[in-house]
């Protein structure tokens, strides 16, 4: 048991490189194959992650509802997800006579590439990571904008002016709330002194940033998750593409697997969210340490860190739907107040609050 | 002034939110409150309320009698010709001539379940019955008599 518990992925992931390494005299050759194997083994858990994330809302949504949510289908109704799923790969993909054909095929593909592409430098465990790139935090920050491109194209190419409507919304929305993230982040990479994914999670083995810097950790994380949660558009902030809003918003036109895409990017969405609030204010991987008591975090350090980095996510992957079941939905102005007049300002205040903190060392 | 107004702002609706936050993590662990019920599972004890409104129905007590008087208020009150009375007229043993009841007919594949047939009756000769699983295959069998053969009227109802 103790044994298990120890495990680290890096001896595997070490192990198979050393392994195709010695097979194959070409190292390009495995290099190449490397790549697939990576990208084959993170589509599946991708694809995987999508059904939980689905299995796990429905539920959450029902008990927090006061009912019972999916139950017939499987055990507990785990099954729902994957009947919806074979119920969406049948239907007909309907195009507009009159859409942008090529855009509108491209659309949902550029939102999943570009959800894809950002769980790059995220750290499920020590050295467990696809790539340690030195500017982890710009590279999530960046590669997740290009989603708004996404919706814009599917806005604009269904040739309907309420899907055009509501896709306007949302860019309008995304670009606004990212610069609230993008200062949240900022925040903490002033404490750590690195945009290094690793480096910021290894400067947080003695005890979390959200307790080591205490009040502006604390103020950045809360407007982080609330400006995050607007990014991915989600309640209470999915004016652009709540059921009963506008006709759904930017995917009306659309059926069948390119919807299921838009879902899937969504999810993805949201679990990468909450994997960076996790690494960046919660620490990643890195056990519950506190200071240099070394009895204690030897102790914690028996449970592994993907044990951790995953609880930490769906922690906050819990919060967020909480969030969703809980509050109404904002009018489009409503949002655009709350961003503007409220959260920049004080993400604003923070980072300087947050300067002065590292300078004159009053944080732990 | 604006200053305390903002932070003024930002702590009520903070505070409200935590509020809500509080409700539904409350009924999230508390799963004793959920009130669906499971129903093909718990058809043995499925209680419907009182006010339920399955199907019209007249009862008749022990001795095959009914209140109903033939009065036609049903027919009248029906917003779409769900029941049609058929009279007869008796001859009473002091000769006198009275309206009664001949058949009650009662189509339920019109019958919305409106209640208004039960409000109208003076007499209180109808009452929505509870049950609700009504699905056959045979249309025939949605066209009820709902007065018993050989039934009459109860004493003293008129």
């Amino acid at each position: 048991m103790g044994l298990l518990l120890s495990y680290s992925f890096a001896a595997l992931t070490n192990s198979i490189h050393h392994a195709l390494q010695n097979h194959f005299t070409n190292p390009l050759m495995a290099l190449v194959l490397e790549m697939v194997m990576v990208g084959l083994s993170l589509i599946v858990f991708l694809v995987l992650l999508s059904f939980t994330l689905g299995y796990v809302e429905r539920k959450v949504a029902a008990f927090m509802q006061i009912r019972i949510g999916p139950n017939r289908v499987g055990p507990k109704g785990s099954l729902q997800i994957v009947a919806d799923t074979i119920k969406l790969l049948f239907k007909e993909g309907l195009t507009p006579d009159t859409a942008d054909k090529f855009l509108f095929n491209l659309a949902p593909l550029i939102m999943m590439v570009s959800s894809m592409l950002v769980i790059a430098p995220i750290a499920f465990s020590k050295g467990f990571q696809i790539w340690d790139i030195n500017i982890g935090v710009l590279y999530v920050s960046s590669m997740s904008s290009i989603g708004v491109i996404g919706i814009l194209m599917a806005g604009w190419s269904s040739n309907n002016k309420y899907s055009l409507l509501g896709a306007m919304r949302s860019g309008a929305q995304f670009v606004s709330y990212e610069l609230s993230v993008g200062l949240s982040l900022i925040s903490i990479v002033i404490l750590s002194g690195s945009l290094n994914i690793n480096d910021i999670i290894l400067s947080q083995q003695d005890g979390w940033w959200i307790f080591k810097a205490h009040i502006p950790a604390l103020i950045s994380f809360v407007i982080f998750i609330i400006a995050s949660t607007a990014e991915i558009n989600r309640a209470p902030f999915d004016l652009v593409e709540a059921e009963s809003e506008l006709t759904a918003g930017f995917h009306t036109e659309y059926s069948g697997m390119k919807f299921a895409m838009f879902l899937m990017a969504e999810y993805i969405n949201l679990f990468i969210v909450s994997a960076m609030a996790a690494t960046l204010f919660l620490g990643g991987w890195m056990p519950f340490h506190l200071g240099h008591l070394e009895s204690f975090n030897h102790l914690m350090d028996y449970i592994p860190g993907s044990i951790w980095f995953m609880g930490k996510t769906f922690g906050i992957i819990f919060l967020i739907m909480q969030f969703r079941w809980t509050f109404p939905r904002l009018r489009v102005d409503q949002l655009l107040n709350l961003e503007w007049k409220y959260l920049l300002p004080i993400s604003m205040v923070n980072i300087i609050l947050m300067t002065l903190i590292a300078i004159m060392g009053w944080h732990l | 002034m604006f200053l305390k107004d903002y932070f003024g702002t930002i702590f009520k609706s903070v505070k409200s939110l935590l509020k809500g936050m509080k409700m539904t993590g409350y009924y999230f662990t508390h799963q004793k409150e959920i009130v669906t019920e499971q129903y093909p599972d718990n058809r043995a004890t499925l209680q419907m309320a009182e006010r339920f409104r399955g199907e019209v129905v007249m009862p008749h007590d022990q001795n095959n009698e009914h209140r109903c008087t033939g009065c036609q208020a049903c027919e009248i009150a029906c917003p779409n010709g769900t029941i049609k009375i058929i009279t007869k007229q008796e001859i009473l043993p002091d000769g006198k001539k009275k309206k009664r009841i001949d058949t009650f007919v009662y189509h339920l594949d019109m019958c919305i379940l409106c209640n208004l047939c039960i409000i109208a009756c003076p007499s209180d000769a109808i009452v929505m019955a509870p049950n609700f699983e009504n699905s056959v295959y045979d249309k025939s069998k949605l066209l009820k008599i709902l007065n018993n053969p050989g039934s009459k009227i109860m004493e003293g109802v008129e």
